[in-house]
């Protein structure tokens, strides 16, 4: 069965634009997007990033939108990615940061 | 060599063989007008920075190389906006560049500091925000690749005003990066094209802009005359295809003619080239050629499939493709397809204009085009008298019109023209506009008389919006709200007062003789003509309906 989600995989250059210009994106074509995870690798030059999307017929739009940043260096789908890294958000005990760990300020 | 930020960014420019920017300074870019002043560059002090924009651009649509503009930070960036989103709509190469507050001071909220970065990041092809002088010897040779490279656009590099204070040791100097089309289109793709193309008997063209920016026209004239394929055009494609050839079939569209429509309604095949099935040229998608089979060529592989599913999908350089299929293709006659074609050219005319009436519009315009030297550089405003333009003045060769097609910019006209001008002093510039076009650029006229630059405006002057006022009557049951003008300035005093001649347009004399003296004249001219209101642009795709079912045909 074809999975109602699929995660992109991008590898981007790192500054501190790059996140708003992956996002803005999404905003901008209003695609989707379901969940992102996102860290610096190697040695802080590269971001790797990936992107919790919608499996619809919109998905190559979105590829090729994403191929044409100058920022994105790779590009790649995963159908069978691990859910239990986006899926747990909003339960406390799965949460990848637990809520009881999270000092509140306001 | 110690250097400055400023001296490096002017250096590159100049190598890179940047020798006019338009611009205006102020408090964050004063460090590269300092520069500035000992660079062989020509600067054109523009008086808002939209001018400034759209001056660049007039420079980078009729010579399709990259033109620089520049603005301090804050309100310089938020005017310069319209006309970067302009590039980005129509596929112009522009490199914007902007002063900012300095780095440290960032997200303090400084005089005159904006969000460059995030307000130009989806309005450009590419932005950078530079942290070091360093950096620039990458990012400027960077911005000019991909302003050029593939599909054109603009690139906005916004440098702090630390940055451009910065001092560096400069030993190596970077080149520029040459653009190489390593876009390979199959050869199996070719074979395939070729495959429908012989196939078909009913193809037409569809060009725009696309053909345009790959120098394409040529390649496009061969294929379609090998083929006997007729060519219809967007407003971003005209000059592509010269309109006097007899397989060309004009725009399409919106305003298209009824017979021009009605050709891809017909056809079997749609070649499109350079194109992406826009709305204001396809209409209504679903409706669009419904039984026709499509090969889409494009640069840009996101434009594929992207509003119209493409039976093939080419994608790469469009003059590279058509080059590809002429090689082996062959010739083909396709009288029987002609013939019908003409005959819907014979049933559903484009509307020609009442012999006798020296103001309508599209008399006029024939009548400058008679007036007009054959190589005149056209660029109009937004609005009726661009359609008019776009149906009427016959525009024959690549880049000689200038106009905003995807963004629809009211203010495009006297800056772009400007910019035309400064690039080709040797032409004849001829910018169409209207009554409520023109002033929403007018300071320009300041630039236009420090150059002395030879632009004719042409006015066409009905007191009203007039394009909107025609939705209003066709689709909004004549409710007519805040299209007329209230009251309506002098224009030739206006002109006058900034030092440019100017006259009202008057039918009664032996008027192409007034317009010939007008026209051959040096130096600028604005020529204010009283057009009726009445009058529309037609036909008009109903909205919302296929491209074949139109008002007024």
């Amino acid at each position: 069965m074809k999975r109602k989600n699929l995660v992109i995989k991008l590898i981007v250059r790192n500054h501190p634009g790059v996140m708003a210009r992956i996002t803005g994106l999404f905003s901008r074509r209003a695609f989707n997007l379901e969940g992102i995870l996102c860290g610096v690798i190697g040695d802080g030059t590269h971001s790797k990033m990936y992107l919790l999307v919608n499996n619809d017929d919109r998905l190559e739009q979105i590829i090729k939108q994403i191929q044409k940043l100058y920022d994105v260096l790779e590009v790649a789908i995963l159908e069978n990615y691990n859910e239990e890294a986006f899926s747990h958000i909003g339960e406390d005990e799965t949460d990848i940061i637990p809520e009881r760990h999270l000092r509140k300020v306001n | 060599m110690k250097l400055s930020g400023a001296e490096i960014t002017i250096k590159l420019l100049e190598q890179f063989g940047i020798d006019t920017i338009s611009g205006i300074p102020g408090g964050a870019n004063l460090p590269l007008y300092s520069a500035l002043a000992n660079s062989s560059i020509r600067h054109i002090l523009a008086r808002h920075e939209q001018g400034a924009g759209f001056i660049a651009q007039g420079m980078a649509r009729t010579t399709g190389k990259t033109a620089v503009c520049m603005a301090t930070s804050g309100p310089g960036v938020t005017n310069l906006i319209t006309a970067i989103a302009d590039a980005k709509l129509d596929s112009v190469p522009l490199i914007a560049i902007t002063g900012q507050i300095a780095y440290s001071m960032v997200g303090s909220d400084a005089f005159q500091e904006i969000d460059t970065y995030g307000l130009t990041l989806g309005i450009t092809k590419h932005n950078f925000l530079v942290r070091s002088a360093a950096e620039l010897l990458t990012v400027i040779p960077e911005a000019f690749y991909i302003a050029e490279s593939g599909r054109p656009g603009p690139v906005l590099i916004d440098i702090p005003k630390d940055v451009q204070k910065e001092m560096i040791e400069i030993n190596h100097w970077p080149i520029k990066r040459a653009v190489v089309n390593d876009m390979k289109i199959e050869n199996e793709t070719i074979q395939k094209a070729i495959e429908m193309i012989k196939a078909s008997e009913r193809p037409v063209l569809y060009v725009g802009g696309g053909i345009i920016s790959s120098d394409a026209s040529e390649s496009l004239k061969t294929f379609a005359a090998n083929q006997q394929i007729p060519v219809a055009s967007t407003l971003m494609g005209l000059g592509a295809f010269p309109s006097d050839d007899p397989l060309s079939l004009g725009i399409m569209g919106m305003h298209g003619a009824k017979y021009t429509n009605l050709a891809f309604y017909e056809s079997d095949l749609i070649i499109a080239a350079g194109v992406r099935f826009d709305d204001r040229a396809v209409g209504n998608a679903n409706e669009f050629c419904k039984h026709a089979k499509i090969i889409h060529i494009d640069i840009d592989p996101s434009e594929i499939n992207k509003v119209k599913q493409a039976t093939l999908c080419v994608e790469g350089d469009a003059r590279d493709a058509l080059d590809q299929i002429t090689q082996t293709i062959g010739e083909r006659d396709r009288s029987e397809w002609l013939a019908r074609v003409a005959e819907l050219r014979e049933a559903h005319p484009l509307y020609e204009g009442i012999s006798g009436m020296p103001y309508h519009p599209v008399n006029f315009i024939k009548k400058v085009a008679a007036a007009a030297n054959k190589d005149a550089i056209i660029c109009t405003d937004v609005g009726q008298h661009q359609m008019w333009v776009a149906q009427n003045y016959p525009i024959l060769k690549p880049r000689t019109l200038l106009t905003s097609g995807g963004l629809g910019t009211m203010g495009f006209g006297l800056p772009a023209a400007i910019g035309a001008a400064l690039s080709n002093p040797d032409k004849q510039i001829i910018l169409f506009t209207g009554d409520g076009s023109i002033l929403m650029n007018l300071q320009e006229l300041a630039t236009m008389r420090d150059f002395e630059l030879n632009i004719k405006i042409i006015i066409m002057n009905n007191g009203h919006l007039g394009l909107v006022r025609q939705l209003q009557e066709l689709f909004y049951d004549k409710t007519y709200i805040a299209t007329e003008f209230i009251s309506n300035p002098d224009f030739t005093m206006i002109a006058k007062g900034f030092g440019i001649e100017s006259f009202d347009y008057d039918s009664g004399q032996s008027d192409i003789e007034q317009l010939k003296t007008a026209l051959s004249s040096k130096g600028g001219c604005v020529i204010n003509v009283p057009t009726e209101i009445g009058e529309l642009v037609l036909p008009v795709v109903t909205p919302g309906e296929g491209n074949h079912i139109m008002i007024g045909a």
